[in-house]
């Protein structure tokens, strides 16, 4: 059987997914009736709902002609990481992780960490106008949010503040 | 005449030096902070409710007002300029108005926006001042079961909006429905697919998806381009303020929005976010007039016409709010909140017992539109600045300020570690071509549609044909499904996938 759709199938494959697991999560808690809805009742609905839906978008996937196949084409594995941890590296910045004794850096640190990860998503990353513009947002953000919001935020590194 | 007295009293009351200046400044901070992506007005009224502490209730509600047109505002400056909605209303006014940006149309587009807004703020705050007291009569007449089939009416003109597959669309409302139901259910007091992490029982927060889904996901794939081909803007910034045919094509546009933004505003649940997307559903349905840019591909009518509803609309939710005292959206409840730190019960008893605070805040809404619109067009010049910097300045900016925000709204870092998760999730719905706008109209609905139906039920003792024999409920599900049949028809499907196939 030849897929006539590459998005609609996985798609369609990810609804049936997500709607079985919230369906088959739903009926974890007590469901009741119409007139009693219990925590179950709307989620199991909705689950299955989903599921059906993700079922009729697969099966289209393999009988409706498409141009050109709607391929789903490569993935971007670099921008994603780097994007991803950079916004991640931030957070452990921010808050720190005690668990396995980072501590917290705060939040003009994690500024600098964050510029430089997630500039690294792009080829070619200049390192001195990496550098200005993690110093200019560093700047920005002190004023706006620290100085002018008074946003409650660790902004310097916790063993210098204590 | 009735009306006239209580404005002129209104004016009065809101047009002393002081309360100009409350006014004031809070339009300069709601739109700074509706600028920033990801702080929206709930987080910024929540911050400086305790600073009206000292003000007189007046001057209190008359800034947070100010702070919730000036939020609404700058939210729609960011959703044209970045793609990134700055609150749930402004979702719509991306798809529009990016492409504009896009197409270096920005300024036309903010212009749009502005003038939209200030329109709709005058006719609002007119039909607030008109019609409260009748109005409230047919809210009324709501029960759970027109909430509920108002809100599937909602949901089916949110499937319009998505210009892919229409079954896709289905499905992602679903999912959006599902995930707004992570969390504690309000009447059983079980935590709902929560995995046992007390972060996930108070749901997952709007802020955290719009941000992982729009601003992330859309980065991540806007790099994974090659640099020429990216999705950013053609440098050109042709014209700051519409051209006479832009004018053309936007009153009218205002015009429906306006009206239709001013009638659902009145019904309590989300007011200005269903008459945001139902206006754009509205625009979309009209011909297209030769010559004119395709929906979707940066029309200027998709932008005033949502922008004019979401402000009439947040116009009149006011009136829930200040005739019955029931808040229709959570900045609303808020509101209440602060009424009631200044000893005022919200409620019918307000317009009686101090009118002068009731008709004060209904004209200083209108001043707040006029500041705001005198604020924002001078300043489109320096919005516009913004797109010619570089994208590989601005994309560091943009996941930094999307971090601070998610951040800052429960000075949480379990929030960073979700919006990380959902920007991957974003992605993947890209790379699968499902939209993720639908997916948030439905995440904001779930709670409410389950609530709504667990009552409707509940009342009809389990009897689902409690929404057709109800005459509103079934009229409002009779128009769902002709929205349905309307878009399914062979004729207009064929119309419709034929106007998606261009881009």
């Amino acid at each position: 059987m030849n897929i006539k759709s590459q998005k609609d199938f996985f798609a369609g494959l990810m609804f049936m997914g997500v709607g079985a697991a919230f369906a088959f999560g739903a009926t974890t808690y007590s469901v009741g009736t119409g007139a009693r809805m219990g925590p179950g009742y709307f989620p199991l609905m909705l689950g299955i709902l989903l599921a059906v839906l993700g079922t009729a978008i697969t099966f289209n996937a393999l009988v409706v002609e498409r141009v050109g196949g709607d391929k789903i084409g490569k993935w971007a594995y670099k921008p994603l990481f780097f994007i991803i941890a950079a916004n991640l590296l931030f957070g452990v910045c921010l808050g720190g992780l005690p668990s396995i004794g980072i501590p917290a850096m705060g939040m003009m640190f994690g500024i600098y960490v964050l510029t430089f990860v997630s500039s690294l998503a792009e080829t070619g990353m200049k390192i001195k106008a990496t550098f200005i513009l993690a110093t200019v947002l560093a700047v920005i953000s002190y004023v706006a949010f620290v100085q002018v919001l008074k946003l409650q935020f660790p902004v310097w590194p916790a063993f210098i503040t204590g | 005449m009735d009306l006239i007295a209580n404005l002129s009293l209104g004016f009065s009351v809101a047009f002393t030096p002081i309360n100009l200046l409350y006014a004031f400044i809070g339009c300069v901070l709601g739109t700074l902070i509706g600028v920033l992506p990801g702080i929206g007005p709930v987080a910024t009224i929540a911050m400086l409710l305790p600073a009206t502490y000292a003000l007189p209730p007046v001057s209190a509600l008359i800034m947070l007002a100010g702070i919730y047109y000036g939020a609404q505002y700058g939210g729609s400056t960011t959703a044209i300029l970045v793609n990134l909605p700055g609150e749930s209303s402004s979702v719509v006014t991306c798809i529009d108005g990016y492409q504009m940006a896009r197409k270096g149309r920005a300024g036309p587009a903010l212009a749009a926006a502005g003038i939209g807004s200030f329109f709709a703020g005058c006719v609002g705050t007119l039909i607030l001042a008109a019609f409260a007291p009748p109005l409230t009569e047919l809210a009324f007449k709501f029960g759970p079961a027109e909430y509920f089939a108002l809100m599937v009416l909602g949901l089916i003109g949110a499937v319009v909006l998505a210009s892919g597959s229409l079954l896709k669309a289905i499905a992602m409302i679903v999912l959006g429905l599902l995930m707004g139901l992570v969390g504690t259910d309000v009447n059983s007091g079980v935590a709902r697919f929560s995995f046992d992490i007390p972060e996930l029982t108070d749901g997952i927060g709007f802020v955290v998806i719009a941000m992982g889904v729009f601003g992330y996901g859309e980065i991540i794939s806007n790099l994974a381009q090659p640099e020429d081909e990216r999705e950013v803007f053609t440098a050109k910034v042709t014209g700051l303020f519409p051209t006479k045919q832009d004018f053309k094509d936007m009153a009218p546009a205002m015009l429906r929005g306006t009206f239709l933004g001013s009638a659902l505003g009145i019904l309590p649940g989300g007011g200005a976010l269903l008459a945001a997307f139902a206006a754009y559903a509205l625009e979309k349905k009209m011909k297209l007039k030769p010559g004119e840019v395709p929906f979707g591909q940066g029309n200027i009518r998709g932008v005033a016409g949502p922008e004019s509803a979401n402000n009439a609309g947040a116009q009149t939710s006011f009136i829930p709010l200040l005739t019955l005292g029931i808040p229709p959206n959570a900045v609303m409840a808020l509101m209440v909140g602060a009424m009631t730190i200044h000893n005022i019960q919200p409620g019918p008893q307000v317009m009686t017992s101090n009118p002068e605070l009731f008709w004060g805040l209904i004209a200083s809404m209108w001043i707040g539109n006029a500041m705001l619109i005198i604020l924002n067009l001078p300043l489109i010049g320096m919005w516009i600045k913004l797109l010619t910097v570089p994208y590989r300045y601005l994309f560091p900016s943009i996941v930094l300020f999307c971090a601070i925000g998610v951040y800052s709204t429960n000075n949480n870092t379990f929030d960073v570690w979700t919006v990380g998760i959902f920007g991957v999730i974003g992605y993947i719905f890209v790379k699968l071509g499902a939209e993720p706008a639908p997916l948030l109209l439905g995440f904001i609905l779930g709670p409410m549609m389950e609530e709504n139906l667990r009552r409707a039920l509940l009342l009809s003792r389990g009897d689902w044909s409690v929404f057709v024999t109800r005459p509103l409920s079934a009229g409002l599900l009779a128009a769902g499904l002709l929205l349905l049949a309307i878009v399914l028809l062979p004729s207009i499907k064929n119309k419709r996938e034929e106007a998606f196939v261009e881009d």
